[in-house]
């Protein structure tokens, strides 16, 4: 079944499940962020450090390179900047600021 | 129907599970339980059950362990009393909200402090708005027949929900009594096979359990689970009558003892409603028209009908052996004057707290309890809403 914000207690599941499965990346986390890692491209040798310790499995990777930070669910605990070895340093962490 | 056969409550209880043959057990010892417990890993160590028996180093582990079992498309029970019960509190919760069909003895015992390890309903009145169904007994064969009924009960697909049979600590736990056991094919007929729904481990259909759940759905998720107690009532009437087709004993929510013709009545639950239709013979024989409510099943609690029963008489004492500090009254007193009040016709409402940490109640005493409920009846008024039996001044 489709659940939506709509749907009432009555079409909802029994016992609050949720018919499908890993569908948290569904939920967007990346707002409670105040600092935001920011990338250099030119420095970087996809040792892919940064990969292994994400807690939120943001370092976006394809092909064995990182390809991007998905800001959607990174919170900004910046693990990332501090593993980059301290010979590139690739990823700074910049404060968010409100637009 | 069987022979008779003299067993203590807890091994009666742990027959029960032996004969029911789950899926799944954890539980943890605790005094006055640890019968139940001992004899049933018994039982799966003779390789008498087929169950998975999961020893666990607290309460709160064997809760979470039944939960994921149950979850995982499991029969589960499980059996604790008092400050183990208290340690599985946050878990007591998820089961019941997660629509888990989890069966658990509790062999009720006062809590702590000061550690006591005899019987009150303390930890049972705790629990009650955890969710989960609390049936209480008068005695072992109430205990052994409900644990039976608790798993129809519980896992009836439109109720879907965990059942506490609560039976008291050490009264019943440790008594020996003659009672009658059915036959291992007759509960295996009985409780059926187990179905199981949204399994954990059914991985071609995956499903998410216990997710974070804000503002946008838990209030609809609650709403959900309260229309679970309306069936919940039916199935307790309908299983206790099914089991007394069976067994000879039928159950429904409550046990009406003289209620017919009289005009003051007794209200209670658990090992003393025996004391009370003792006391109630008496006082019968000297011409009072007193009769008993023996309530069975504490959630989901039966307002209409009690209302319906109650509302006729003349004064009605409520005897509860558990505080709620700080109200007014004791919680089964609560519940039975709040349903009351929706009707225009109301008894004088009496209130005693009886039996706390395992203090005996005796049959002169529920006599006395009678004879003020006549007195009540003459005056027409209220002297004293609420009183204690047995305690020292």
């Amino acid at each position: 079944m489709k659940i939506t914000p709509e749907t009432g207690w009555k079409e909802l599941p029994q016992g609050g499940v949720i018919p499908e499965a890993g569908n948290a990346e569904q939920y967007i986390t990346g707002s409670w962020r105040t600092f935001r890692p920011i990338r250099d491209e030119e420095k970087c040798t996809n040792c892919l450090l940064c990969w292994i310790h994400c807690p939120d499995s943001s370092i976006i990777v394809e092909d064995a390179k990182v390809v991007g930070i998905d800001y959607d669910h990174c919170k900004g605990c910046g693990i990332c900047a501090e593993i980059c070895p301290p010979k590139i340093k690739a990823i700074t962490m910049v404060a968010e600021k409100r637009d | 129907m069987g022979n008779l056969i003299s067993m203590e409550g807890n091994q009666a209880a742990a027959e029960a599970m032996r004969q029911i043959n789950p899926d799944a057990m954890a539980a943890y010892p605790i005094t006055p339980q640890t019968e139940v417990v001992q004899t049933f890993a018994q039982f799966v160590a003779d390789g008498r059950v087929d169950t998975e028996f999961v020893t666990v180093e607290s309460e709160h582990s064997a809760m979470s362990a039944c939960v994921a079992a149950a979850a995982s498309g499991t029969r589960v029970m499980t059996a604790t009393s008092a400050n183990g019960m208290a340690l599985m509190w946050e878990i007591l919760y998820i089961a019941a909200s997660t629509r888990l069909p989890i069966v658990m003895a509790l062999v009720n015992r006062a809590l702590s402090a000061n550690i006591n390890i005899h019987c009150d309903h303390s930890d049972s009145m705790g629990a009650r708005d955890t969710g989960w169904i609390q049936l209480f007994c008068e005695n072992g064969q109430e205990a052994y027949d409900s644990l039976i009924q608790a798993v129809r009960i519980a896992e009836h697909p439109q109720v879907r929900l965990p059942v506490m049979v609560c039976y008291d600590g050490f009264i019943i736990s440790h008594a020996v009594e003659c009672l009658e056991l059915l036959k291992d094919n007759e509960v295996q007929k009985f409780i059926g096979e187990f179905k199981s729904v949204n399994s954990l481990l059914d991985i071609s259909h995956p499903y998410t359990f216990g997710p974070l759940d804000l503002y946008d759905f838990y209030f609809e998720h609650k709403r959900q689970q309260i229309e679970a107690y309306g069936p919940a009532k039916q199935t307790v009437i309908e299983v206790g009558k099914q089991f007394g087709s069976l067994s000879g004993r039928e159950y429904g929510l409550f046990e009406a003892y003289h209620l017919q013709d009289a005009r003051l009545a007794i209200v209670l639950m658990g090992s003393a409603a025996g004391t009370a239709k003792e006391a109630v013979d008496r006082l019968r024989a000297n011409g009072l028209p007193i009769g008993v409510l023996k309530l069975r099943a504490f959630r989901p609690f039966p307002s209409e009908e009690l209302t319906q029963l109650l509302s006729r008489f003349e004064a009605v004492a409520v005897l509860d052996r558990a505080v709620s500090f700080g109200a007014a009254a004791g919680p089964l007193f609560t519940e039975i004057s709040s349903a009351l009040f929706a009707s225009n016709h109301r008894p004088l409402l009496l209130n005693y707290i009886y039996g706390l940490g395992g203090r005996d109640i005796d049959i002169e005493d529920i006599q006395e309890v009678g004879k003020k409920l006549q007195k009540t009846a003459e005056s027409g008024k209220v002297e004293q809403p609420f009183d204690y039996i047995g305690v020292r001044k």
